[in-house]
């Protein structure tokens, strides 16, 4: 009844957008990708930065039961699973149903001098961050010349 | 007089420009959309968006939604992968005529965006008694 209340025009914009980036995929797909590198869009987004005495992992999934994750570390392969379950109402039509629901796996290889066991994580604003320090030994140091 | 209006004409070629740019780099949230009797509810997922940097507006006509996500990174960080590569949310809505739209609802949980929309007392759906004689 209502089919004609949101505007097709983010809709098609989106489509486009989506097909660019399949697009993109096929193009890049060519050249050899990380083994664990999933298809893009895959959930959670995940971004990953490092500075010399960390190494931070984000994963951007809204509206997470933090109990469900099951986070762990062996050497510098981090593992990310859980659940989002995302409510369905009975008695209402759906128009859209674009946000993820079920479970999820991410394995994430992190640079080879992370140190394992020591491992933070914190959920906040419906974003994972994992951070993950690194090796003493591995920071880079000045050497003063004589 | 001729000089002006150049003048003119390529600063709004150049906020065109801004603008054009602006869109590239905003990320279009993942939505839920429902109906029942009572309205319809938008569910928009804007992970790292707080309340503070969430704007919600709506008129008789549209509902625009836009957030800004913040991320807690250390100084220095540089990106070694990066799936999210935007951090301004924004989409925006057709709404009709028998939406209340000075009577929205919204709520952020979790990175979460829920807007209920009510229907005018009128439009929503009544039962009908059908009688057998």
């Amino acid at each position: 009844m209502y089919g004609s209340l949101f505007s097709s025009f983010d809709t098609n914009l989106f489509d486009e957008f989506r097909r660019l980036e399949s697009d993109m995929d096929q193009l890049f797909g060519r050249w050899p990708a990380g083994i664990r590198a999933v298809r893009r869009g895959t959930f959670p987004p995940i971004n990953v930065g490092s500075t010399p005495d960390r190494v931070d992992v984000y994963l951007f999934a809204a509206g997470l039961d933090p109990k469900t994750l099951d986070l762990s570390m062996q050497q510098n392969l981090l593992s990310v699973s859980g659940s989002r379950k995302v409510e369905v109402s009975e008695e209402a039509d759906y128009y859209r149903r674009e946000r993820f629901d079920g479970d999820f796996r991410r394995v994430i290889t992190l640079p080879d001098d992370v140190d394992p066991d020591r491992v933070d994580a914190k959920y906040r604003d419906g974003v994972l961050q994992i951070t993950v320090q690194r090796r003493e030994s591995a920071r880079p140091r000045q050497i003063t010349v004589n | 007089m001729a000089a002006t209006q150049a003048v003119a004409k390529r600063e709004s070629t150049e906020v065109e420009a801004t603008k054009a740019r602006e869109e590239e780099l905003t990320l279009a949230p993942p939505v839920d959309i429902f109906e029942d009797a009572h309205g319809i509810t938008v569910q928009a997922e804007m992970p790292g968006v707080s309340k503070d940097r969430l704007n919600v507006q709506a008129d008789r006509n549209s509902l625009l939604i836009e957030g800004e996500a913040a991320l807690d990174m250390p100084s220095g960080m540089e990106a070694l992968y990066a799936d999210v590569q935007a951090t301004k949310y924004r989409r925006s809505f057709v709404l009709s005529g028998e939406l209340e739209t000075d009577r929205i609802e919204a709520n952020l949980k979790d990175g979460v965006l829920t807007v209920r929309i009510p229907k005018r007392a009128e439009f929503r759906p009544r039962k009908i008694e059908v009688r057998a004689d």
